[in-house]
């Protein structure tokens, strides 16, 4: 494993695209941030800007209208990345999913690495999503060097 | 005045200030902003029309979706609606609950809003601050309700969870210790250098302009016009003498201390529901369909919401109209923005208190 890898498992950035979520998530989500939850311990930093992002964290069901901006946020992501659908309506479309303008969870847009349901998802319930999206950055770091 | 110093910047859907997406084509010369032309449908889902796949029981979960942070206030107005159609009248302990946990989310929804401003102009220990706060205000409502931000705790005919003796003297401690902290972050942010610089006299808003673009909630309040459905005296309001926090300055810096004050305002409020809460049932059975339409209206943390509601008897309702505070108020978001500088966009989109949820729905 080299050094930059190492790093990125260490300390991977995230960036969180609110897909047509109720809220709900989305400040459990901040809540992760914040002092009592503190995710910087695990050296989690949000950002702003996909470039940087090695985690794509995304609450909400997709509609029509936001479809082409998730993939947006994902393509321009650099490898290796992984996704976290964090609460039920991301995970399959919820309650949202009889709705018109749903199109139903992320995964019908892109490949989903890991699930955290709830409605909405706990604090708790998210940072454990998050490791485990870690583990699986580092093992797609090791299909990188192989592959 | 020649085209080549025009130029656009677009803002959003993904922005790091914004939690939601909302996109804004803002026409710039040099650093000035001349338009902001928004796109939205990013988050619009068409919870109106669930109406007719699920029954009027059911719905009640679908309008606390609407929004996640004022979850509670929907669900409240809906009830409402619902009860008055059906002329069922809930008992005072249920109607004392109900303004315990509106106020409860009214706390928190205060505080993640002044989080996020804080973040919006970089002062990130602040954002931090606020928000060690707010986890207090979510360990309330998880204790008495069992879930930290979607609490369902209203259905047609009353409540569905009660607050013991034992539990109320917890909460009331609780709110002594977030009353004391927020004495602290309320010295600073009315005070403090960078925030002043940042929103005094940044975005102002006339009484006379307020009224005309039919603003609601602190946003109407910072321009000095007394106005807070509360007063109107629904649920158990009618018994908790209050007054409506106005400030006359209108511009930023009014409106966070008009929310900075209804914090205070809300825990006393809490603190007298307690008080005052008689003993009894938590809620009535209620059997049938309603029938006929009505409007039903709630003091949320952002403003007032309107409820439409008409039914035909059966079990689903025939039409749901919900006109939330967002909608009103992003309507003062296109007045201050032309002519602001650059920098201030993201201060000026906040400080409406949007909620995009709410408005595409």
């Amino acid at each position: 494993m080299g050094l930059l890898d190492k790093a990125r498992q260490r300390s991977p950035w995230l960036i969180h695209y609110d897909c047509g979520s109720c809220n709900g998530c989305d400040i459990e989500l901040l809540s992760c941030l914040t002092p009592l939850y503190d995710v910087e311990r695990f050296g989690i930093v949000n950002v702003g800007d996909p470039k940087q992002a090695d985690i794509l964290v995304v609450t909400g069901s997709v509609n029509q209208q936001n479809k082409s901006v998730l993939k947006n946020i994902y393509d321009q992501m650099p490898e290796p990345k992984v996704v976290v659908a964090v609460g039920v309506c991301a995970c399959t479309g919820g309650i949202f999913r009889d709705c018109y303008n749903v199109v139903g969870g992320i995964d019908k847009v892109l490949p989903v690495d890991v699930y955290v349901p709830g409605c909405p998802a706990r604090p708790e319930q998210i940072i454990d999503g998050i490791k485990l999206a870690i583990d699986k950055l580092a093992q797609k770091d090791v299909v990188k060097e192989e592959g | 005045m020649p085209d080549s110093n025009i130029s656009f910047i677009p803002f959003g859907p993904q922005h790091p200030v914004l939690p939601e997406p909302i996109h804004l084509r803002l026409v710039v010369e040099n650093e000035k902003v001349v338009e902001a032309l928004p796109t939205v449908g990013y988050v619009h889902r068409g919870l109106e029309k669930m109406v007719e796949a699920k029954d009027v029981n059911q719905m009640i979960y679908v309008v606390e979706r609407i929004c996640g942070i004022c979850s509670c206030m929907h669900a409240m107005a809906y009830c409402q609606g619902i009860e008055e159609l059906m002329n069922v009248e809930i008992p005072e302990r249920a109607k004392y609950l109900r303004v315990i946990w509106a106020e409860l989310h009214r706390m928190h929804s205060h505080l993640l809003w002044l989080g996020l401003l804080a973040d919006s102009f970089g002062y990130e220990s602040l954002f931090m601050q606020t928000w060690r706060i707010r986890e207090r205000v979510m360990d309330i409502l998880d204790k008495t309700a069992g879930n930290r931000v979607i609490i369902s705790v209203n259905v047609i005919g009353g409540v569905r969870r009660d607050i013991d003796t034992e539990m109320q003297k917890w909460v009331l401690q609780s709110l002594d210790a977030i009353e004391k902290d927020l004495r602290e972050i309320y010295n600073v942010m009315k005070d403090d250098y960078t925030v002043k610089q940042r929103t005094v006299g940044v975005g102002v808003l006339s009484a006379d302009d307020a009224r005309e673009l039919g603003l609601v909630g602190p946003m109407l309040r910072a321009s000095g016009v007394a106005s807070d459905h509360r007063m109107t005296g629904y649920a158990a309001y009618k018994d908790l003498d209050f007054e409506p926090v106005v400030e006359t300055a209108g511009d930023s810096y009014a409106r966070m201390i008009v929310r900075m004050k209804e914090l205070f305002q809300s825990i006393d409020l809490i603190r007298k529901a307690f008080a005052r809460m008689p003993e009894g049932d938590i809620a009535v059975k209620v059997r049938g369909n309603p029938t006929g339409e009505v409007i039903s209206r709630v003091e949320q943390s952002r403003g007032e919401v309107l409820y439409y509601i008409k039914a035909d008897g059966t079990k689903n309702l025939s039409r749901l109209r919900v006109r939330t505070p967002t909608f009103a108020n992003i309507a003062a978001l296109f007045k201050i923005l032309p002519g602001c500088s650059l920098s201030d966009v993201p201060v000026l989109v906040l400080t409406i208190d949007p909620c995009i949820s709410c408005t595409e729905r």
